[in-house]
């Protein structure tokens, strides 16, 4: 498993490569090209600022920049999983052909949905200075934040990479289950506003401490809870190690099932 | 110094059979029998056992017939596949050519492919770029480099991938049939570089079933049949032996299929055969080949010996009858034909069966599949039992001569005034 790891250094320059990639090809050919990076995540914003804020008349301050706040993350999370799921399966032909760590791909899959992430950070700055929120120190545990939260992803996306290769269902669901996740998440709702009796339930949720801590920082100018920050590096650290080991026992039958 | 190193290698695959009808229940069913099982009815055995060694600087070629485990051999030398059993060790870098442009985007120009394909090949970023121009330089593409390769015509496709390949700098090259890429003037390029590469002192293992390249290459060549070795050695012999050993299954298969034939002949008394006819009064029951040592034969070398075979039953008393044959080609065209009247051959009373031979002194045809016509007919031409090309033979041939019949002929050249001084 350790070798899963070494290899994403030795093998760096070609998910550099692959990242580049993946990021041209996604916008090539469409009008706007690159815009659709920044466009994406607003056009999100804007659907769920109208349905919440508009129609449902939530009240809240800053609604906007809120939405944004967990909307970034998680893009960079679902895109991720959506994506990385049929990684394996779509890169087939080039694992058949030529040799590489099979890990290679769904690890590609997360950088470049992270490069995508950070693409949008400029955005969310914009909406920042013309709500005139105040960020202060705290913004130093960003990076850290960001580390868990790609550790996370990248867990989870080996882990779906690989089964998907041997139970070509899971692409076909995960989008479903990535619906009902989105919506126990705390991005269009405040955490504080889970009524009292589902909390304890709803806690087990992993990716609720990097959707608190993302807001916490960038919106109230506090540093998010070190339980949640404890429960973060716990998340991370468990969904790289479970991803890895299983990425790691089914590498070898990935080309043969392919 | 050994570049390769093989010991007791063995892959086997998972059969993936798909089921016509695939209900829930057997799904389910399957779903839980997959696991565990890896029953041997299930899988398939490509390699049984391999044990071999290359040299550095040695090119190893691989013949085998479809299917005998060659490029899985060359998958698992390239590190893609891993051997169930035993070890494989490869001292180098290995440049795979399995298949040209692997992984090309179609969407992407040629300059990004370049950069990407070079990377994954194993170079770094700054020796693509370094080597990028002598790359499409190579590759003839400096017009079309910045276009999509989606517009790229399959050789120009094949030559881009060609030229990275071969400028990755491997230690070890996996070449698998790839050598057809281009026209003439490309060929020898690749051709080329290929020299160049063994100059260099660079180990090439080589697979292909074009046996004239193999043998121009080669230092050895490993005959792989059934995923075993069946015989390595220098590249004359064991080609010679493979050679032998395909000409001897052809043989086992062109027997089979004429019995299969001679079998629905016996079968089908009742003319219920499109390509047979006749009112049955005589009838032909068995058609055979054989060959001057008197076996039953269908695969036959230019100008060999051959001698037709037909048995016939007598079932009604006919005035003379008359027995025929004629040899085609596969498109129909007739190259010989004759029969007991035209040649005034004067037939003994038949009784109730017997044979009719037909010896061809030499079978004098270029290489090529043959069809038999065999009568027996009445004077007049009316059919007792007609069989139309339904026997078969081939006619094999190391000589590339062109149309039908080779006439027996020799080359005299008399030059008349001496080349002036």
């Amino acid at each position: 498993m350790l070798n899963t790891f070494r290899e994403f250094f030795v093998y760096r320059a070609l998910i550099q490569a692959l990242v580049m990639r993946d990021l041209k090809a996604r916008y090539r050919g469409s009008m706007l090209g690159l815009l659709w990076t920044l466009l994406n995540p607003l056009l999100h914003m804007g659907i769920y600022a109208l349905v919440f804020s508009v129609y449902l008349r939530m009240q809240m301050e800053l609604y906007v920049v809120f939405l944004l706040c967990g909307l970034l993350p998680w893009i960079w999370l679902s895109s991720s999983l959506s994506m990385g799921a049929t990684a394996i399966i779509e890169g087939g032909g080039l694992l058949k052909k030529v040799f590489f760590p099979p890990q290679i791909l769904p690890a590609a899959t997360v950088t470049a949905n992270f490069v995508n992430f950070l693409l949008g950070i400029p955005i969310l700055c914009v909406f920042l200075l013309l709500y005139d929120v105040t960020v202060g120190w705290t913004l130093c545990l960003l990076p850290l934040i960001m580390v868990c939260q790609f550790a996370f992803t990248l867990g989870l996306t080996l882990l779906v990479a690989a089964a998907s290769v041997h139970y070509r269902d899971i692409p076909h669901i995960l989008g479903h289950l990535l619906t009902f996740w989105f919506f126990l998440c705390p991005i269009v709702y405040k955490s504080t506003q889970i009524p009292e009796q589902f909390r304890t339930v709803l806690s087990l949720n992993p990716f609720i401490p990097f959707i608190v801590a993302y807001q916490d920082i960038l919106l109230y100018n506090t540093s998010p809870p070190w339980g949640g920050l404890a429960g973060m590096l716990c998340a991370s650290a468990l969904a790289l190690l479970s991803g890895s080991l299983v990425f790691t026992h089914f590498r070898w039958s990935f080309v043969e099932e392919v | 110094m050994l570049a390769i190193e093989a010991e007791s290698v063995s892959k086997r695959f998972r059969r993936q059979t798909i089921q016509p009808h695939t209900t829930m229940k057997s799904a389910l069913v399957n779903l839980f029998r997959r696991r565990g099982s890896t029953a041997e009815e299930g899988m398939f055995q490509a390699l049984r056992g391999l044990t071999f060694t290359v040299r550095q600087g040695q090119v190893l070629g691989i013949i085998g017939r479809n299917g005998s485990g060659k490029s899985t051999l060359l998958k698992l030398l390239a590190g893609i596949y891993r051997p169930d059993r035993g070890k494989i060790r490869v001292c180098g870098r290995v440049g795979a050519l399995l298949e040209l442009g692997a992984g090309f985007h179609p969407e992407f120009s040629g300059r990004e492919n370049v950069l990407i394909n070079g990377i994954v090949l194993g170079l770094s970023k700054r020796e693509v770029r370094q080597r990028f121009d002598a790359i499409v330089r190579f590759a003839e593409l400096e017009a079309f480099i910045d276009e999509p390769v989606k517009t790229y015509s399959s050789g120009m496709y094949m030559r881009l991938g060609f030229a990275v390949a071969v400028h990755a700098d491997p230690d070890i090259l996996l070449i698998d049939e790839i050598l057809a890429v281009g026209d003439e003037t490309f060929q020898q390029k690749c051709f080329d570089q290929l020299a160049a590469f063994q100059r260099l002192g660079k180990t090439i293992v080589l697979v292909s079933h074009d046996l004239a390249t193999v043998e121009r290459w080669s230092d050895e060549v490993l005959w792989l049949d059934n995923g075993v070795i069946q015989e390595r050695g220098t590249p004359r012999r064991v080609i010679d032996l493979y050679r032998a050993g395909v000409v001897a299954q052809e043989e086992k298969v062109a027997l089979a299929e004429h019995h299969r034939i001679a079998d629905t002949v016996q079968e089908a008394t009742a003319m219920e055969m499109s390509n047979r006819w006749g009112n049955q009064e005589v009838t032909i029951v068995a058609v055979q080949l054989l060959d001057a040592a008197g076996e039953e034969r269908y695969v036959y070398r230019s100008g060999e010996q051959a001698r037709v075979v037909l048995h016939y039953r007598v079932h009604a008393q006919v005035e003379e009858p008359v027995f025929g044959l004629a040899i085609l080609c596969g498109d129909g065209l007739w190259c010989y034909g004759s029969n007991t009247d035209i040649e005034e051959i004067a037939l003994p009373p038949l009784g109730a069966e017997g044979t009719v031979e037909i010896f061809l002194e030499r079978l004098d045809l270029i290489a090529g599949t043959y069809f038999l016509n065999v009568a027996v007919h009445a004077r007049n031409g009316y059919p007792y039992d007609y069989h139309h090309q339904l026997y078969a033979f081939t006619v094999k041939s190391e000589l590339r001569d062109v149309g039908v019949f080779r006439i027996p002929h020799r080359w005299v050249i008399k030059p008349l005034l001496s080349v002036p001084q």
